[in-house]
């Protein structure tokens, strides 16, 4: 799934983000936990959380996360965009609650990547 | 051995926010020394829940990384209260983490069990008042 297609699924905003017409994310992951997040390597994900903070910029650094989206309209911090700007990693933040936000894109056939 | 390289690294006290730069800095170096990326992920991510810990957990310390051609070696050194527990520490889910930790995202009880799983060894000698000595290995 392209950066571009979950923007449009979760009519989320592109805070930060480059080629979003041809990077791809191969999975999904939802959680608030951060060690819960580094517990399990996903291949290329996008990473949905209600956390909002420089670890969660700093987690998706770590796991090789290239797409970040803040549900609930959180909006991420300077010191958050410029961490994501350094590391290339998409921040996107959508309206949409996690649990909807994960659905609207596992309706759209994106899997969890267990 | 002779092309051993060495790096030191201080993890700062109580600055949540500024955790994971040593863990950024080594993934960085490790990328371009050409180590695979699922090997560089692996350290990279048993260091960053080793340099939480010791914010979270004991006051900062110091982390000393001996990069050589077979093996990255992560030894983690803190002066905070000790674990009283190890194999309970080393239990998923457990943690004696403050809440304000949890608000922020860790202290799932994850942390150990992380650094274990993705290292392929690792050691832990501690002593109560006196500190933690973390030392992890991951073979090349």
């Amino acid at each position: 799934m392209l950066i571009k297609d979950i923007i449009e699924l979760l009519d989320a905003t592109l805070v930060y983000g480059t080629d979003i017409d041809t990077r791809e994310v191969h999975s999904g992951c939802g959680s608030d936990m951060m060690s819960d997040v580094l517990a399990f390597v996903k291949d290329q994900p996008v990473l949905l959380t209600g956390l909002c903070n420089p670890q969660v910029v700093r987690t998706a650094e770590m796991m090789d996360i290239m797409c970040l989206v803040f549900v609930r309209n959180k909006q991420p911090g300077e010191d958050m965009i410029a961490l994501a700007r350094q590391r290339n990693i998409c921040i996107l933040t959508t309206p949409h609650t996690m649990f909807t936000a994960c659905g609207l894109l596992y309706a759209a056939g994106l899997r969890g990547g267990e | 051995m002779d092309d051993t390289i060495k790096i030191d690294y201080t993890v700062s006290p109580d600055d949540f926010t500024r955790a994971g730069e040593a863990s950024s800095d080594l993934k960085n170096m490790l990328k371009q020394l050409n180590v695979a990326p699922d090997i560089v992920r692996r350290i990279a991510i048993a260091m960053y829940e080793g340099e939480i810990n010791m914010v979270i957990h004991a006051n900062g310390g110091t982390i000393t990384v001996f990069i050589s051609t077979s093996q990255v070696k992560m030894i983690l050194k803190d002066s905070g209260p000790g674990i009283p527990d190890i194999e309970k520490a080393m239990e998923a889910g457990y943690s004696t983490a403050p809440d304000n930790i949890r608000s922020l995202g860790f202290g799932a009880g994850m942390g150990l069990p992380n650094m274990k799983k993705y290292s392929d060894d690792m050691h832990i000698e501690t002593e109560l008042g006196v500190g933690t000595t973390v030392t992890m290995t991951v073979n090349l």
